[in-house]
């Protein structure tokens, strides 16, 4: 184990940790934008600059190893000055629409902007970025105005979908994330998992499907994909009792909060207006809606009537692979003790 | 699945997702992953991206073909004779495990008898596999101790899909692969809870857990618990239910959550099974093809409208949670079956289907350890026999469930249906990334990502045929005739064409053939002829509003 201070705290941990890892260990919370546990580091915003005693320069803490004896400080003035600058220089060309961003709340420059007292530039006569917005799809809204290029949507896009649909391109000021020719995402090699979403620090990729709920108006239940059988948990977000989303869950045993297009994009079905919702019974050859009572009746009597005149083997149930374990467990209970036959299957018994 | 129990005495996934990526070599055949499981198909992807070998077995130039180090392009429906091959190469060269084999399993002999009449020469004439390819893959899969096999349904759903199956298993037993981290035999089920239904017993063979019907000991158990007589004959599996309602021998189903009338193949057949029947009640969240022909509709919560538990493709059970209520007057469907089976006479009162699972954990023993509390955070993976065991990350390690791993011989058999004349084209049928089934076509989001079938056709099938990009065809088989747009591209080789079961507007399964394997009865939805000849956009049925 490696042993160093981190503002005055002892702590020990495994050789090739990071700084940024190990302060976060012991509950040492350094703000980082282009960092996130699950991808390769990159070291990008220069955020996460931390002193070490001794070294004339600050370090990247997502960056730089653990050693023996380091003595770090992470919120010393030199460090909070250099934060501060790092602030100051990514809003010179950041739309301020906080007001109106679908990101407020949820904002890391914001949030940072906040912890560290940065109200506004001071670099006022720079350049800005002049992107037309992609809002050509229905799913994902892709701002480059508000890219602070810390490049978490190109290494997820690569490492963990594998996707590789984003990239950087150009040089300097000009340089943008984006897709192969600018090509808007829908003409492009996107297949709309929206992890990218998920993981961008501003509001420069943004969940439609969540437009219209401030993040802290949202309630989120933790559940599993009804898709596939693969079995990725994620959060519903619920607002004013209706299904508007889906955000990762990176808790999740399975998929560690990657998405495919349909679990993170699939929720509006839940409301569609072609959900049946009354009991049916057919009349004359046509649906009338009718109480359960009226149905589940005519349901069981008619079942009773054919076991009692054609036997038990006369009447067939399918389950469903879609359904929970508890109802292909009581439905295969109800044609075993309640209609006294084995003729129970579905579809996917292969 | 009664592929995998017959062989090693249980059917399911032998390891777990999270080994993907610790798989030194990754061996996947009749599975297109990156559209079907998309987080599998990324792991997979990755995993080759940082130097695992991925060897892909498929006709289709897929996703993962793309990443592949070797892609066997075998004809469609050939699978037998390749895994043959591959088994004739890593025997005849001594790759096999023999202290495995003699300690594991049994039937070798019987197996050789089989295998030693395919040789790389004649596997390469069946399969249309360079001989180079075959000697490749068989001994990068041999000779890497981690090398797992990944299947689905490119596998299971042929007139041979139980054969397939135990074809691989052999693969995975002569070379020691199963019973061993990051390696073994995994089907990855298709739905949600493929697993989870079959393990509740909702099959015609077995009770919840999977003892036959006709188990003294089990009948008595679940007779105890139920107070009712369970009954004894075996029930009927789907395509005989079928049969039986056009035979006029079965009169009444009860169809939760399915469509048969667009999943099942040879839909004509289905139809007039569904119109035979003097009673039909579905349960659904929509009017599906099946619902319409009901007598009554029960209308059911989804699944963001009720809690319970799923079972995935590597036996995790984990927790599905209510998080709105259902709309107008729908219930959950547990809620449903209970009020039905007391009206029927069988009482049955729960509170919370926490309170059926735990019934049913007394009954099942792989689930007796797992509880709601156990599963709040993280699933388990079974079988968890008790409450303080941590569930079962892969299976067989210390012998397999039957005993001793069954190496059968398997032969050879073509499709049931091949190309004539009047039918010169092979149609293959599968799934796509951006739609799951049919539920997914009443989402605007993915709807506006794919609204219309398009049908893959090898630009030299396309030139022959006078077809471009996006242009309308008539596809016709013995059994129905149907129109779709088209996309020129060579993911599918000359002489196949690929769809997808997912638009009801061109319904692929009037076209495919319902002839079954013997075991499972499950139709070969992979395979069947066609003839495609160019139409006028005027015959497109419309796609109905996605709403």
């Amino acid at each position: 184990m490696v042993e160093l201070t981190i503002d005055g705290r002892a702590v020990s941990v495994a050789p090739g940790t990071s700084i940024l890892e190990a302060a976060a260990s012991v509950g040492v919370d350094i703000p980082a934008l282009c960092y996130d546990k699950t991808l390769t580091t990159f070291g990008a915003c220069r955020l996460c600059s931390v002193e070490i005693e001794g070294r004339a320069n600050l370090a990247a803490a997502c960056s730089t190893p653990v050693a023996d004896g380091l003595v770090v400080l992470t919120e010393s003035d030199t460090v909070v000055d250099a934060r501060r600058t790092v602030l100051d220089l990514l809003l010179s060309d950041h739309p301020q629409d906080c007001l109106i961003c679908e990101k407020a709340g949820d904002c890391l420059l914001q949030e940072y902007c906040y912890r560290y007292g940065v109200e506004h530039t001071s670099f006022v006569k720079g350049a800005t970025k002049n992107f037309e917005l992609d809002d050509d799809n229905h799913l994902i809204q892709r701002d480059q105005n508000k890219c602070i290029l810390c490049g978490k949507c190109v290494r997820v896009c690569h490492e963990v979908q594998a996707t590789n649909a984003v990239d950087f391109a150009g040089r300097g000021f000009e340089s943008t994330v984006t897709t192969s020719f600018d090509h808007p995402l829908n003409k492009d090699f996107c297949r709309f998992c929206g992890q990218c979403v998920d993981l961008c620090p501003t509001g420069a990729l943004v969940n439609k499907q969540l437009k219209g709920t401030r993040t802290w108006e949202r309630q989120k239940v933790r559940t599993t994909c009804p898709f596939c059988g693969v079995g990725c948990n994620f959060d519903l977000n619920v607002h004013e009792g209706k299904v508007v989303g889906v955000t990762a869950n990176y808790d999740a045993p399975v998929n560690a909060g990657s998405l495919c297009v349909k679990g993170r994009f699939h929720t509006d079905l839940i409301d569609s207006p072609d959900r049946i919702t009354t009991p049916l019974i057919k009349r004359d050859g046509v649906f009338e809606p009718a109480s359960w009572d009226e149905a589940l009746d005519l349901v069981a009597s008619r079942l009773l009537e054919i076991k009692q005149s054609d036997g038990p083997d006369a009447i067939a149930v399918l389950s469903s692979a879609r359904c929970t374990n508890e109802e292909n467990y009581l439905l295969q209970r109800l044609t075993r003790a309640g209609l006294n036959t084995n003729s129970i299957d579905h579809c996917a018994r292969t | 699945m009664a592929g995998l129990a017959a062989t090693l005495g249980s059917g399911a996934m032998t390891n777990s997702i999270g080994e993907i990526e610790f798989n030194e070599v990754l061996f996947t055949i009749g599975s297109n992953a990156p559209e079907a499981h998309p987080i599998i198909g990324n792991k997979m992807k990755a995993a080759a991206q940082r130097g695992a070998k991925l060897i892909v077995v498929d006709p289709r130039r897929t996703e993962l073909a793309d990443n592949a180090h070797l892609w066997l392009r075998l004809k469609p429906g050939t699978d037998n004779a390749l895994v043959n091959g591959l088994l004739y190469l890593i025997i005849g060269n001594g790759w096999h495990d023999k202290a495995y084999i003699d300690e594991r399993c049994e039937g070798y002999d019987d197996l050789w008898k089989v295998v030693q009449e395919y040789p790389p020469e004649r596997v390469a004439q069946i399969t249309g596999v360079p001989v180079e390819q075959i000697h490749a893959a068989a001994e990068l899969y041999a000779r890497t101790p981690k090398a797992g096999i990944f299947y689905t349904l490119g596998i299971t759903e042929h007139t041979t899909g139980t054969a397939n199956v135990m074809n691989l298993a052999n693969l995975a037993m002569v070379t020691g692969h199963i019973g061993v981290e990051n390696a073994g035999v995994n089907p990855l089920r298709g739905q949600n809870n493929v697993q989870g239904s079959c393990d509740m017993g909702a099959l015609p063979n077995s009770l919840p857990g999977y003892p036959s019907v006709n188990d003294p000991e089990a009948r008595a158990r679940f007779s105890e618990a139920y107070g009712v007589l369970m009954p004894e004959k075996m029930g009927l599996r789907i395509p005989e239910m079928l049969d039986m309602a056009v035979y006029g021998k079965l009169k009444a189903m009860f169809v939760m959550g399915e469509d048969p009338a667009l999943t099942d193949a040879d839909a004509n057949h289905v139809r007039k099974a569904l119109g035979s029947l003097d009673f039909l009640v579905a349960q659904n969240l929509f009017m599906t093809e099946t619902a319409k022909y009901a007598d009554v509709f029960l209308p059911a919560a989804c699944y963001a409208e009720k809690d319970g538990t799923f079972t995935n493709t590597e036996r995790r059970v984990q927790r599905v949670r209510k998080a709105v209520e259902p709309p107008g007057e729908c219930r959950a469907d547990w809620e449903i079956i209970a009020d039905l089976s007391c009206r029927l006479g069988h009482e049955m009162h729960y509170e919370s289907a926490e309170e059926i699972f735990d019934e049913m954990r007394t009954l099942v023993p792989s689930y007796a350890g797992i509880t709601y509390e156990r599963i709040d955070k993280v699933g388990l993976q079974w079988p968890c026999p008790d409450v303080e065991h941590p569930g079962t990350k892969f299976l067989h390690a210390a012998g397999f469930t039957r005993g001793k791993g069954l190496l059968q011989g398997i032969e050879y058999e073509a499709p049931a249906e091949l190309c004539s004349d009047e039918y010169p084209i092979l149609l293959s049928t599968g799934r796509m990334l951006y739609h799951y089934n049919i539920m997914t076509r009443h989402s605007a989001n993915l709807e506006s990502l794919r609204p219309h079938e398009l049908a893959q056709i090898n630009p030299a099938d396309a030139q022959r045929l006078d077809l471009g990009e996006g242009d309308t065809v008539r596809v016709s088989s013995r059994r129905g005739s149907i129109t779709t747009r088209v996309t020129v591209t060579d993911v599918v080789p000359p002489g196949v064409v690929f769809m997808t079961f997912h638009y009801k507007e061109s319904p692929v399964n009037e076209l495919t053939n319902a002839a079954f394997d013997p075991v499972t009865k499950t139709a070969e939805f992979k395979v069947c002829a066609v003839r495609i000849e160019k139409a006028p956009e005027s015959e497109l049925v419309s796609a109905a509003p996605a709403v």
